[in-house]
């Protein structure tokens, strides 16, 4: 008897629905078979037996919602004679092989925003959808705004955030490239000196090592080198940082590479109303800008509000706690894990301001320093290597402008100095984490 | 303009050869399969390229080197690694990121390599091995030691800049490399008429003077017989060679890839016309090499193998945490 077990389909899959059986009981299946449709967020996807044997039993009905991976969802008879098959042990003796994706961040009271004007209503959407309706709306507000990249058209996007645009605009406006990086970045820098207004897309800013030179000898320097003549309004995007369990060269952050270069404006936005506003900000700027956002939040519903024309200015941190003893300065997904580290520091009678960077060129500094001169302690939390990094960065600022101020000595959370191991335990040693949050925070508080 | 090699008449492969090629390929697939299921259990994680349907080319090709010529390849890689002879036990526990995994659990499916069966990976980046392979060309022409390196990309990646770069600098200095372009019609899922204005891809060597033949890559005899003449070029000093084998991947292009790019009749068309498997069956079959009852012996040998694989690769531990900060530097 072999369990068939509801399949993960990708690498942050966690559960689905199972749309489709395309076996009953009494049937016999073979390896390669094709037996049940199965629903993730991304995709519809086909399950393919791998063994042998008759259909004894469906544990699952069609149509099932939220099944989790690894549930069993049928049971298989096998044939007489064959090999025996691998045993496979009840879920719950499993150890979970990948680790936890982050959860939901945390969802409490939505803090006042000077930004959003009085009575505005919420809506929940994903960073996706958002990012997606930034694209829409700007498209639709000018035509010299166009999408271009691997994937973006007819595949409705690697991670789908373009979906549906090419049925919207057409194969001028959402275009398809061949793989080949260097030539479509300098293609799209190209076009942006002639005054279109490309948004690039990498299929992750890991691919992106390929055109660099595009993005900063020709994007970045092209404006000053022609004496204020050239100008390039482009945006450059896509999924930054590590996802799950893709090894080392899938899985780095390169905001402190392209926060670097004058010339530049740097992204990196945590939620949903900042993935919408600053995307269409950035899509407005004059300048060439990096944006880069995070596959693990794609998925990830915020409250974003409600308004026509929703921009969040560039340039400007965001206070996402207010707290007095101590700052934690994060951009990106680490904002999440610092707002966690927040509430449990809370518990602990240690009150965090969790600052959100937002824009990491230019960056916000006043913001920083009207922080820390209040609570006297700072914390800096990247998903990047330390040396050289943002934090090292922030820490530099504080330290020339607010050096009075501080009680401890600024402290770095980041990458371990290493590249990013594919094993699910390296994998999470090395990255930072809201219990290395957590000690860094007592080790300036002295706690 | 470059020699082109007419696909020459199918030499006899002897009962031998069939039986190892069925083999070989078996074990491919049923590797594969199997890896499928272990990354449905969450045991495999990240992007998991399978290379099922694809088989005859890493084995027919193979068969046509010597030991110690080098191969190296993208992230679609398990199938070049068993061809190679790797042992699966060592493939599998890197799937599952385990400490007897070949690259001690770090690399994962995308990189793994071999010094010992001169497999140098294993790339993630699209286009960046087909440089790599051109160096480590170099390095056989800069010893002069009658080594050839084999360097595979896909149709997708034959539209990266760095293969056209090392394609000149590859035929300028004679460097014995025999280019392999996987042509399984996909990059993801963008077809080859939607990503490339010139599609034969064997003649994409054409302005460096590099010869180029096109293959049945399903056909797992004349995928060796090209294979042994493009190596014997490399060989000889006369340069670069491209082989352009048309070929068809299965599945998706990773497992989260529902590939509704395609229909359905053009994949099961590809499975029951040209699979490599059955075709090398037929071919034991009709020639009275073997018999049904015989193959199922074979077949039954290679899950034992592809079963402990698996066994062994979820029993492997967890790398040591030291292990986090080592191989940085030497
Ligand atoms: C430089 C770069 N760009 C994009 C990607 C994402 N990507 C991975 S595989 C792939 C498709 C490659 O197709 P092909 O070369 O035909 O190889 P196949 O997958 O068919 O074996 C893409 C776009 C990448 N890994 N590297
Ligand atoms: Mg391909």
């Amino acid at each position: 008897m072999t369990q068939i077990l509801m399949p993960a389909l990708s690498p942050t899959m966690e559960e689905g629905n199972l749309a489709k059986w395309l076996i009953k009981p009494g049937d016999k299946v073979e390896p390669g078979q094709v037996i049940a449709e199965i629903e993730t967020d991304k995709a519809t996807m086909e399950v393919e037996a791998v063994d042998e044997g008759v259909v004894s039993e469906l544990l699952v009905a069609e149509g099932a919602q939220g099944v989790k991976v690894n549930t069993p969802i049928a049971v298989l008879k096998g044939e007489g004679g064959t090999q025996p098959e691998m045993s496979v042990p009840p879920p719950s003796a499993r150890q979970p092989a990948r680790p936890p994706t982050p959860a939901s961040p945390p969802q409490g009271g939505r803090e006042e925003d000077p930004e959003v004007p009085a009575g505005t209503t919420f809506v929940k959407i994903t960073v996706r959808d958002a990012l997606r309706d930034a694209m829409a709306e700007e498209m639709r507000r000018d035509p010299d705004v166009f999408l271009m990249g691997e994937e973006v058209a007819q595949y409705q996007g690697a991670y789908k955030v373009s979906r549906e645009l090419l049925q919207e605009f057409g194969d001028k406006r959402v275009v398809d490239t061949p793989i080949t990086e260097h030539g479509f970045a300098g293609l799209g820098v190209g076009a942006a000196m002639a005054g279109l207004k490309p948004i690039v897309e990498f299929m992750t800013w890991n691919f992106a090592m390929q055109a660099i030179d595009q993005i900063i000898n020709s994007a970045a320097k092209t404006l000053y080198m022609s004496g204020g003549q050239i100008k390039s309004s482009i945006v450059f995007r896509g999924p930054n940082g590590a996802a799950a369990r893709v090894a080392a060269q899938h899985s780095q952050d390169y905001s402190s590479w392209y926060a670097h270069v004058p010339g530049l404006i740097v992204i990196a936005p945590y939620d949903a109303a900042d993935a919408k506003g600053l995307l269409k900000s950035a899509i407005r700027n004059p300048n060439p800008v990096v944006f880069l956002e995070h596959e693990m939040l794609y998925g990830t519903e915020f409250e974003i509000p409600d308004v026509k024309d929703w921009l969040v200015p560039i340039g400007k941190a965001k206070i996402r706690r207010p707290g007095a003893d101590v700052t934690i300065t994060a951009h990106s997904r680490m904002v999440g894990l610092a707002l966690k580290a927040a509430e449990h520091l809370a518990g602990e009678g240690i009150d965090a301001e969790v600052i959100d960077l937002r824009t990491l060129r230019p960056l916000d500094t006043a913001t920083i320093i009207g922080s820390v001169k209040k609570t006297n302690r700072l914390v800096t939390v990247e998903e990047g290597w330390g040396q050289s990094g943002v934090g090292a960065e922030v820490c530099a600022r504080v330290t020339s402008e607010a050096f009075d101020y501080l009680d401890a000595p600024p402290t770095r959370v980041h990458q371990v100095d290493a590249p990013l191991a594919y094993a699910a335990n390296l994998e999470a040693l090395a990255l930072p984490s809201v219990e290395k949050i957590v000690e860094a925070v007592k080790a300036v508080t002295y706690r | 303009m470059g020699t082109t090699y007419a696909n020459g008449a199918h030499a006899k492969a002897t009962r031998d050869d069939l039986l190892q090629y069925y083999r070989d390929m078996l074990l491919i697939r049923r590797f594969e399969e199997r890896a499928g299921q272990l990354y449905g259990m969450g045991l495999i994680g990240g992007f998991c390229h399978l290379y099922i349907g694809q088989e005859a080319v890493v084995v027919g090709m193979q068969a046509a080197l010597k030991p110690g010529d080098q191969v190296i390849t993208a992230y679609r890689d398990h199938g070049h690694m068993l061809a190679t002879g790797m042992d699966p036990n060592a493939i599998m526990a890197e799937l599952t990121g385990r400490s007897d995994g070949c690259s001690k659990g770090k690399g994962g499916s995308m990189h793994m390599f071999s010094t010992e069966k001169a497999f140098y990976g294993g790339h993630g980046i699209v286009g960046a091995q087909v440089s790599l392979g051109t160096g480590l060309a170099f390095a056989n022409r800069y010893r002069d030691d009658a080594k050839v390196c084999v360097t595979y990309f896909g149709d997708g990646a034959a539209n990266q800049g760095q293969v056209y770069e090392s394609f000149n600098m590859a035929s300028l200095w004679k460097l014995p490399v025999v280019y392999i372009v996987e042509n399984n019609q996909y990059a993801m899922g963008t077809a080859i008429q939607r990503s490339s204005s010139e599609t034969h891809l064997h003649r994409r060597g054409i302005s460096f003077n590099i010869p180029g033949e096109e293959v049945d890559g399903m056909d797992v005899v004349a995928v060796r017989e090209a294979g042994l003449r493009a190596a014997e070029h490399a060989r000889s000093g006369k340069g670069p060679i491209l082989l352009e084998m048309k070929t068809y991947r299965y599945r998706g292009h990773s497992m989260s890839d529902p590939a509704k790019y395609r229909t359905k009749e053009e994949v099961e068309e590809m499975k029951a016309r040209h699979d490599p498997i059955e075709h090398v069956k037929k071919l034991l079959i009709d020639g009275g090499h073997a018999t049904e009852d015989s193959l199922k012996d074979i077949d039954r040998e290679i899950r034992a193998v592809v079963t402990a694989s698996a066994e062994f690769a979820q029993a492997s531990p967890e790398p040591d945490p030291r292990e986090l900060m080592t191989d940085v530097y030497l």
